[in-house]
């Protein structure tokens, strides 16, 4: 399988604080991968090591085979879509399209064209004055005209109201369709980004807690529920992502790939958000002392 | 033409629901031989999923050979669900309801019932693919 991002033991300090520590994965190519995880947990930071914006402390990590920092780096095949979807508020719609079609070898520029037609936006008009959905919609509009392989989005769709969300989700996932692009896009929120995506990686406290195919990271977790039970008990194929007691009931949640025959628990399918609130919700100590959980292929 | 929507709340996940949603209409007779099944890009586009979920759906509803794919065409019905199953529907309907009175006259409340009847049905489809 080919990978479009490869990252191993990547790290990214400012101060004394780790914005991203330890980071090993890969992303394979031809995904529509979801960085998800709370505020502050080193999305942006990844993303931004991974366009070469900002260079690793300890790691490396490679986008489409290369250095993102290198003289090699592979900028005209990579996309990149900022927070808040950055436009420049003095140009207009027409001038962006323009300083598109300067700066990038493989610019389409029908596309650009029709995009901004099939939206109803006016060329003449100063990005300032649009609504943060038209800029998204532009924002979206360079990173696809652009002909990228990879498109990075740092939290592309969290400022936009349901329908604009939508509206951006759509457009993205006709560009997947037709172009058959790689796609990283951040957000605090899973549910923005269940549908959209077939790939999860789960990013909290600057370490990835989980990564892997969305469908098997839903058929390996299950929660059981039974009379009380130390974890030690459980079959060593299990491994406790939550665990918690009440005096007569224990509830986890497991990875596992085996079935569960025990029939003391009571065993059900996890929602794609219970998965990722359950990894969220871990005590700190749980998240340091294991190793990042990478789903088996 | 069938039209797909999804439901973010019933835990059947998107590809699955998707190809539920044929199958349906292939048994209720809204689909039939011949006709076309939404492009990728449509579904894509409509219900703003991911496109390997849409193929997916597709590549499982092949696999059962229930549609084919023609390059660069699109995807089409070859195989229709409506059968002579229905006819079996009214006695069926019937012995459930004289089960259902039976239940109610045990004391049994609407969710014991459902909960009795899932858990059987349940149990005998995890006895039959075991």
């Amino acid at each position: 399988m080919n990978t479009v991002l490869q990252a191993r033991g990547l790290g990214k300090k400012y101060g004394r604080k780790w914005a991203l520590s330890d980071c090993t994965l890969d992303v394979p190519a031809g995904r529509v991968v979801g960085l998800v995880g709370p505020n502050g947990a080193g999305k942006s930071t990844f993303l931004n090591l991974a366009v070469g914006m900002i260079t690793p402390y300890a790691g490396t990590v490679e986008v489409l085979g290369e250095s993102p920092t290198s003289r090699s780096a592979p900028r005209s095949r990579v996309g990149y879509v900022g927070q808040d979807t950055p436009t420049y508020a003095r140009l207009s719609v027409a001038d962006h399209l323009r300083l598109g079609a300067h700066l990038n070898p493989a610019w389409d520029a029908d596309l650009a064209a029709g995009r901004i037609a099939r939206l109803g936006l006016d060329p003449d008009q100063r990005a300032g004055r649009l609504s943060g959905g038209q800029r998204a919609q532009l924002a979206l509009t360079l990173g696809i005209a652009k002909r990228p392989e990879l498109l990075l989005l740092d939290e592309p769709v969290s400022a936009l109201d349901p329908l604009a969300r939508r509206e951006f989700l759509q457009d993205l996932m006709e560009a997947v369709a037709d172009q058959q692009l790689s796609v990283v896009l951040s957000s605090h929120l899973v549910s923005d980004v269940e549908r959209a995506c077939d790939f999860l990686i789960v990013l909290v406290d600057s370490r990835v807690q989980v990564a892997g195919d969305i469908e098997e990271l839903l058929a390996t977790h299950h929660r059981l529920t039974g009379p009380r039970r130390d974890p030690a008990t459980l079959p060593a194929d299990q491994h406790v992502v939550t665990a918690s007691h009440t005096d007569r009931q224990s509830t986890y949640v497991v990875r596992t790939d085996a079935p569960t025959l025990d029939p003391a628990w009571a065993v059900s399918n996890l929602g794609l958000e219970d998965l990722v609130l359950a990894y969220m919700s871990r005590p700190p100590t749980v998240r340091d002392s294991r190793p990042a959980l990478q789903v088996l292929r | 033409m069938i039209e797909f929507h999804l439901d973010g709340r019933s835990g059947v996940s998107p590809y699955l629901q998707l190809v539920q949603q044929v199958r349906r209409a292939l048994r209720l007779g809204l689909l039939s031989e011949g006709d076309q099944l939404p492009t990728v890009k449509d579904a894509v586009s409509e219900l703003a999923i991911n496109p390997n979920t849409v193929l997916k759906a597709y590549r499982e509803l092949e696999h059962e050979g229930l549609v084919a794919a023609r390059p660069g065409v699109g995807t089409f019905v070859t195989r229709t669900l409506t059968n002579n199953t229905l006819a079996a529907h009214g006695p069926l309907r019937q012995s459930l309801e004289q089960w259902l009175a039976r239940a109610r006259r045990a004391g049994l409340d609407d969710e014991s019932i459902e909960a009795l009847f899932l858990s059987t049905f349940r149990a005998t489809v995890s006895r039959e693919t075991a």
